[in-house]
């Protein structure tokens, strides 16, 4: 049943019966809807921080855009490759390979770490060569976005650092396996646009 | 392993035994409600008393040594930001939805209670960090409450220093707060629902408090967005909102930023917000009228699409905020027109409303004199809301006494009005005794014609020209002596509506011990949070089976019925008389 038909359901009418329907929701975990809807309200972050970015070079005359260091493409790369690791994890869980799943998510977890590293590196970069934080709203951005970018990294690293240790104890874990894939293919995802924007502005 | 649904799973009740595991660090979502709600009220009465002392000084200017342009300032913008964010939005969703949720649809607690119970904690912290600016030096922040930049973080402006900074801290903590309480309230009514509670089955409070939850989940981050930007501009030096200035003679560190950049983002959260107040308001008022018209709710699915397009379209109404910011008028021409098509489902829940009470059965108890006065404040805020939604109107009044008479009706008084309803019809429930009646009908009178008395002249003084938020207008060419009487009898209004609102609190307090035993159903009601096996409900709500679902929310005086409503987990064999051929004119109600 759509959801627009559920809508026009004239509930008045069938008092006395246990209406069922079949729920647009129900088959799947709680958790996996509450990691879909937390997933909808960063994108309204991400989303806007895109939006102020492109109105604050539309409204103002005093941008000058900032040089993207080279690292970036190998940051990406790495980014792309602890996705990958996910992916490789989420199969290796399915066909219950434990040896599988503990390499995948060590790899997974040190490529996002690699990345981290890397995005400090171009930090690094930007600022030996005097591109300073507040010199220009190019350089904040950058900065800004970045960051931002990496806190939420940072954030599922947190979350990776309990699946990681109740993988080694022998917990059941496909579940939060599942659920840090989608949030590193979303980040990735996240990652891909915003590098999009920096580099055509 | 297959997933099961939650409401096919067995119960699992891990009832917690200490005391701090019961009332401290409950997981509990009836428990984290009150704490909520607590917490809420206990920060509007701040707010409230600096409303107060916002009066006095409108009324008897330079009166009081305590009062300056300074501090003023610091009243009006903690006001504002209180009221709207840590009292109304903390009270509806933190509070009732907390509360109402679970029980409402049929679930044993929300679906992720550790995140439940860090919601309420870290909403705690927030409100600790906006509290802790009124003790920095500089106290807290003077900008008003839209924080606009430049002057937010210029200097001269009160609390420009630590009151700011504090201000955007605490405003990111909260949001963090509400995240995790709004994933919560959405994944529970999707996910928890028990078997028949079908979407359209659902009472209307959920669906105002859910749809709200969405347009908050949806809407805070660029309350985020901006916050981070601004508390960039004020410590690290950025230019995102901030341009080159002039001050006092000397350059600022300033270059080339956008203030209406931070008017855009902060209203595309701002209006939402409006209505992140306003649904589950709605939604309540229609679950009070209902039951104590005794008369299904008038268009119900109507009230659900409603609900839902009133969501949808708070998104594209933001810059009618922003008339006089200089933008393209070709947007003003945009947002005047969305602005006025809101008004049209808006219109149908009033209309809907007001025949839920044609020709029903009122009961004239404390929560249906509140809900009945909702109807009136709010359509009266309503209306002057279309004056203010044109261009060529809002151009004159605008930063008058007339928005703020507006604003005030329509989002000030008309929720806090309907926070009152609820707080007399569900208090019941939550501690097993009934508020009394005769204070609350005191309560309810002078509220009601005090609020009136506060905010009618106001749009009079709006029309004259009467600037808001000066701290005092002297004497100006347009401004006649009378205008200064209206404020005295304003104020004098205001202290009597700021002190029976402590009736009410002697009466949240005495009832709580003195209060006559309610029973399980004191309104007979339908819904389900009234068909508990024990009231209050205890950990778990529903004891060994989860209840299940026959009917709408609405069966009241149905024909044929025995009682006038039948409760929405009765079957349908157990609701006529019986022998069953002889129930036909008895079971009217009429």
């Amino acid at each position: 049943m759509s959801l627009i038909s559920k809508l026009m359901v004239k509930p008045w009418l069938a008092g006395g019966t246990v209406a069922t329907e079949d729920s647009l929701t129900e088959a799947l975990p709680a958790a996996k809807i509450g990691l879909w809807l937390f997933l909808c309200t960063i994108s309204g972050v991400f989303a806007l921080f895109m939006v102020a970015y492109q109105m604050r070079i539309e409204l103002t005359t005093d941008w000058v855009p900032v040089p993207k260091p080279t690292i970036l493409w190998l940051n990406t790369a790495l980014l792309v490759l602890a996705s990958v690791a996910f992916e490789w994890t989420k199969a290796a869980a399915r066909q219950k390979k434990p040896a599988g799943i503990r390499a995948s998510l060590l790899a997974g977890g040190l490529l996002t770490m690699a990345f981290l590293g890397g995005q400090l590196l171009a930090w690094n970069e930007l600022v030996g060569s005097g591109y300073f934080l507040a010199a220009n709203p190019a350089n904040s951005f950058f900065y800004l976005i970045t960051g931002l970018h990496g806190l939420h990294l940072i954030g599922g690293l947190f979350v990776w650092t309990r699946t990681t240790w109740r993988v080694f104890a022998g917990y059941e874990v496909t579940l939060s396996i599942e659920l840090c894939a989608t949030y590193w293919h979303y980040l990735l995802l996240v990652w891909i646009i915003l590098f999009g924007l920096l580099l055509s502005t | 392993m297959a997933y099961v649904a939650i409401a096919d799973r067995e119960a699992e009740l891990h009832e917690p035994k200490t005391f701090i595991g019961k009332y401290i660090w409950s997981q509990d979502h009836k428990v984290i409600a009150i704490q909520y709600s607590l917490i809420a009220i206990g920060v509007g009465l701040v707010a409230l008393v600096l409303s107060g002392m916002m009066r006095l000084q409108l009324a008897f200017p330079n009166e009081f040594a305590f009062i300056d342009p300074h501090n003023y300032y610091q009243f009006v913008t903690m006001h504002g930001m209180i009221m709207v964010i840590y009292l109304l939005t903390a009270l509806f969703l933190g509070g009732f939805g907390n509360y109402l949720i679970p029980l409402m649809c049929g679930a044993r607690d929300m679906v992720f209670p550790y995140m439940n119970m860090l919601s309420v904690w870290v909403y705690l912290l927030s409100v600790i960090i906006l509290m802790a600016s009124f003790f920095v030096p500089g106290g807290p922040t003077g900008a008003g409450w839209t924080l606009y930049p430049p002057q937010a973080i210029m200097e001269g402006t009160p609390g420009s220093d630590g009151g700011i900074v504090l201000m955007l801290v605490s405003l990111v903590v909260f949001i963090v707060a509400f995240t995790m309480g709004g994933l919560n309230y959405v994944t529970t009514v999707l996910q928890a629902r028990c078997r028949g509670m079908t979407l359209m089955r659902m009472p209307l409070s959920v669906w105002g408090i859910f749809i709200a939850t969405i347009l908050g989940l949806l809407a805070f981050p660029a309350l985020l967005v901006s916050g981070i930007m601004m508390a960039f501009d004020k410590l690290l030096g950025t230019s995102f909102f901030m341009p080159a200035m002039i001050s006092v003679g000397e350059p600022n560190a300033y270059d080339g930023g956008t203030p209406v950049l931070f008017q855009h983002l902060f209203w595309f959260f701002g209006h939402p917000e409006v209505y992140i107040v306003a649904l589950p308001a709605f939604g309540m008022v229609s679950d009070i009228l209902s039951a104590h018209a005794r008369k299904n709710i008038f268009g119900y699915r109507m009230m659900v699409w409603a609900i839902v397009a009133i969501g949808a379209l708070s998104f594209v109404v933001w810059a009618h905020h922003m008339y006089v910011s200089g933008m393209n008028p070709y947007f003003g021409f945009f947002f005047a027109t969305t602005t006025l098509i809101i008004a049209v489902p808006t219109a149908i829940k009033v209309y809907n409303w007001v025949l839920t009470l044609w020709q029903g059965n009122i009961r004239l108890t404390v929560p249906m004199l509140f809900a009945i006065g909702f109807i009136f404040t709010f359509t009266h805020g309503g209306l002057t809301g279309l004056f203010l939604g044109n261009v060529a109107v809002d151009m004159p009044l605008s930063d008058t006494y007339f928005v703020v008479g507006h604003f005030h009706m329509v989002m000030g008084v008309s929720p806090v009005l309907v926070l009152m309803a609820a707080i007399y019809h569900w208090y019941p429930k939550v501690t097993g005794r009934m508020l009394d009646e005769t204070l609350g009908k005191l309560h309810f009178w002078l509220t009601f014609l005090g609020t009136y008395s506060i905010y009618l002249p106001m749009h009079y003084l709006g029309f004259l020209g009467v600037p808001r938020r000066y701290f005092a207008t002297g004497v100006t060419e347009f401004i006649p002596e009378s205008v200064q009487s209206v404020n005295v009898g304003i104020t004098v209004a205001a202290l009597i509506v700021a002190a029976v609102q402590v009736v009410f609190l002697f009466n949240l307090f005495w009832s709580y011990f003195r209060g006559k035993p309610a029973g399980h159903n004191p309104w007979e009601c339908t819904t389900l949070e009234w068909q508990t096996p024990q009231t209050p409900p205890v950990h778990g709500n529903w004891g060994k089976e989860l209840p299940v679902v026959y009917r709408w929310a609405y069966d009241y005086s149905v024909p044929g019925a025995v009682d006038d409503f039948i409760p929405q987990n009765k079957p349908n064999d157990e609701t006529t008389g019986e022998p069953h051929e002889t129930g036909d004119a008895e079971g009217l109600h009429s």
